[in-house]
């Protein structure tokens, strides 16, 4: 899948990252991208709901997606520009209908310990949205936007 | 009396136990499951524990860490003790309240605050 048309950033503008499918090398991606959102002047708020959107969309890739499989791999292609932050991450696995997802908010999944990564997600960014097949989520942050 | 530990600071006073995380990035998920299992373990150690979990060094959490902490509270609960959360910063406060899960847990800005709550500062 191409970047959206409305994220405001051409494919060709993308930074590509191959990590192997482990929590340790998914950490890789996320220095190199924050550091460039903090040199570009970003501020802490912004910073930390990037973190913590890509965090779960990496922890999803590699628990969920690609199960734990250390010998798969996890793409994750990225922009940082003055106005917006563009993020994709693509697992090996056959993806997820996000729109069967429970609501984590209400009384009944409230106390459940899992199922708010991706509410936390689009919590944090501007937009986010999947692939038809859902294993390759694009995540837009928009400087201009407070965070919540 | 201070027991050392790999991920959490512990400290008993009054019959509250307060644990401070040793390290501000310690609720990422690369090691949100062992601070889970020295969680665990103090609480089974100790039934009906009162636990005062401060976040003052903390300034990064996921949902693996809030599930861990929900997980913690219900294992509290059902043996009749008390787990209290003081010092969040205001960006960790944000994801409690974007979650609703400020309305399960038992939240003071300080830790006075919070160790006043179980019965005595």
């Amino acid at each position: 899948m191409k970047v959206p048309a409305d994220f405001g950033v051409d494919d060709t503008e993308l930074t590509e990252v191959v990590v192997r499918s482990d929590l340790h090398s998914a950490k890789q991606p996320e220095g190199q991208i924050i550091n460039e959102m903090l040199r570009q002047g970003y501020d802490a708020d912004a910073a930390f709901g990037l973190k913590l959107a890509l965090e779960e969309a990496m922890t999803n890739a590699v628990k969920h997606g690609n199960c734990n499989d250390p010998n798969k791999t996890i793409v994750v292609r990225y922009f940082v520009g003055p106005q917006r932050v563009v993020v994709m991450v693509r697992d090996e696995g056959c993806g997820f209908c996000p729109d069967v997802l429970p609501d984590p908010t209400t009384d009944d999944n409230l106390e459940r310990p899992n199922g708010r990564g991706i509410m936390l997600m689009q919590s944090y960014m501007t937009r986010v949205c999947f692939n038809e097949a859902g294993n390759e989520v694009w995540m837009l942050k928009q400087r201009q936007e407070a965070s919540p | 009396m201070q027991q050392p530990s790999s991920h959490l600071k512990v400290r008993r006073t009054s019959g509250i136990s307060m644990v401070e995380f040793a390290d501000r990035k310690i609720l990422e998920e690369l090691s949100i499951q062992e601070i889970g299992e020295e969680l665990g373990e103090l609480v089974e150690a100790e039934p009906g524990v009162r636990l005062l979990l401060n976040f003052k060094n903390v300034d990064h959490l996921s949902s693996a860490a809030l599930g861990m902490l929900i997980t913690l509270n219900r294992k509290i609960q059902e043996q009749n003790g008390k787990l209290k959360l003081s010092d969040i910063n205001r960006q960790i406060f944000e994801v409690f309240k974007i979650t609703k899960l400020n309305r399960v847990f038992d939240i003071h800005t300080t830790a006075e605050e919070a160790l006043s709550g179980f019965g005595q500062v």
